[in-house]
């Protein structure tokens, strides 16, 4: 029964996105809803982003140096690693898991509410196919600002490590650029933007499948809402473990 | 005109339209009227192509539904109108921009018409100076009237209302349903309405086709209505001391 239901569920979401990537039917339409989406859920995940990203550079350079405590192990090995751990892991994967939760639970929570006011059949009635119109602008908003987004949690993630390293004084400033710039490799920046391409994709369409396709009334909103945030947050780590194989080894 | 033939519609195993027939005319307000649960919005949502019928046809002025492909479909959408029961406004966008909604998406108007447009349709509906206001600020009668406003601004050959005056006090009702009325006879459409509400029935009910269990029980006029000697529509319509009353003075 259960396994019926997930292939049932793929198969839906496989439907609804072939329903989402179709012509739109009015571009300047789609344009300003485009517009509105990335300011609603692009530029006004900035400063969570940011705030998280400050602090948890801080805390993995204090840790990080904490456990380096060996005289054997020069300084600036701290803002090395803490530039690692920032660059591969935490900007990509845990701010999409905290976007996950954000922006996920607000697209699933929307189109939930639109499905049982009747906004979305309102639409269809109209003529306008909702899923493209609904989703496709969220979607393009997503993939194309989220990227931003990571490059400034990565920016701001070791400026966090920089400033606690010198406020606490566990490395030295000089100590510290000279660590971040040692043995650096672009590509490792390609690899976390491409990683978070795809989970702003995986966030965006997960979470709208589960709010276009709510049935019943608030309680079930808040329900799939749920489900959307849980759901992408297991498809990310899934897939950055697929895309981690593929792509570094 | 519409013309349904013998449609037929199941969720599961629960059937809920079991063959009802019915012709709604052109330049008149034809009514669907039955209990709650009788089967009255799947019936609706049925005529305008949100439920695909599992049987029967439903023709558009010679035009058969269940032949028309994509475009043809969305063609036939552009001259349909909807009020839906909840009004069912874009909350997230002004009441100028529901409007203009369906104008920006399919018409290739310049912006200043389109404003013309929607003031047009908003005055129609006798609202004023909510141009920029948000469809949750304004009361449930104004939302109503946004949504005639916005079903209308395409000209459409065919208006759907859904419960149109559920949730509103009796005399913004009959506001409601006359000015429903109005426009169906002013712009010559077919316009069909679910309604529970007997003041509907008796205000504008030109033709009206009563649903019971998911069958039509009964066809016929407001005027015929009162004296119909069909015991279903006997039952719902009697069952208010007020029509009781009226009925023992005819």
């Amino acid at each position: 029964m259960i396994v019926k239901e997930a292939i049932h569920s793929v198969g839906s979401y496989f439907i609804l996105l072939g329903k989402t990537f179709k012509k739109p039917e009015s571009s300047k339409e789609y344009w300003k809803a485009f517009m509105r989406d990335l300011d609603y859920l692009g530029l006004n995940s900035v400063w969570i982003v940011a705030v998280i990203s400050l602090f948890v550079g801080a805390i993995v350079t204090i840790q990080t140096a904490y456990n380096l405590d060996d005289p054997l192990i020069p300084d600036y090995y701290v803002a090395l690693a803490t530039r690692e751990s920032i660059i591969l892991e935490f900007s990509p994967t845990m701010i999409s898991l905290i976007l996950a939760g954000k922006v996920g639970s607000n697209i699933a929570s929307t189109l939930g509410s639109m499905r049982v006011s009747e906004q979305i059949e309102a639409l269809e009635v109209m003529g306008v196919n909702p899923a493209s119109y609904l989703i496709l602008p969220k979607t393009i908003a997503l993939v194309l600002f989220n990227p931003i987004l990571i490059i400034i949690s990565m920016f701001l993630g070791i400026v966090g490590g920089y400033l606690a390293a010198d406020y606490i004084g566990v490395v030295a400033p000089a100590d510290f650029i000279q660590g971040l710039q040692l043995e650096f490799n672009s590509f490792y920046v390609a690899y976390a933007l491409i990683k978070t391409m795809v989970f702003a994709f995986i966030i965006a369409t997960i979470s709208a499948y589960f709010g276009f396709y709510v049935k019943g009334g608030a309680v079930q909103v808040g329900i799939n809402a749920t489900k959307a945030v849980v759901t992408s947050s297991v498809a990310i780590i899934v897939a950055n473990y697929i895309l981690t194989q593929i792509i570094l080894s | 005109m519409i013309e349904v033939r013998e449609i037929h519609k199941s969720f599961g195993d629960q059937s809920v339209l079991k063959g009802i027939s019915a012709t709604f005319l052109q330049g008149k307000t034809n009514l669907v009227i039955g209990q709650s649960g009788s089967g009255k919005t799947v019936f609706l949502k049925s005529l305008v192509g949100l439920h695909e019928v599992d049987k029967g046809e439903i023709e558009y002025d010679g035009r058969k539904l269940a032949e028309m492909d994509d475009d043809a479909k969305k063609e036939l959408r552009t001259e349909m109108g909807m009020v839906f029961q909840g009004n069912a406004l874009f909350d997230s966008i002004s009441i100028e921009d529901n409007v203009t909604f369906a104008l920006g998406m399919f018409g290739k108007m310049p912006k200043d018409e389109m404003l013309d447009r929607a003031n047009f349709c908003l005055k129609r509906v006798n609202l004023d100076g909510v141009n920029k206001k948000f469809p949750a600020e304004l009361s449930g009668g104004m939302q109503k009237r946004v949504a005639i406003a916005r079903a209308m601004v395409l000209n459409p050959k065919y208006l759907f209302c859904d419960e149109p005056n559920s949730g509103l006090d009796p005399k913004t009702a009959i506001v409601i349903d006359r000015l429903i009325q109005e426009i169906t006879e002013e712009y010559n459409m077919t316009t069909v309405i679910n309604t529970h509400d007997m003041n509907s029935v008796m205000e504008i009910g030109d033709q009206i086709i009563f649903i019971k269990e998911g069958r039509k029980a009964w066809e016929g006029s407001s005027e015929d209505i009162l004296t119909s000697s069909n015991e279903a529509i006997n039952d719902f319509v009697f069952s208010s001391a007020l029509f009781r009353k009226i009925k023992a003075k005819l």
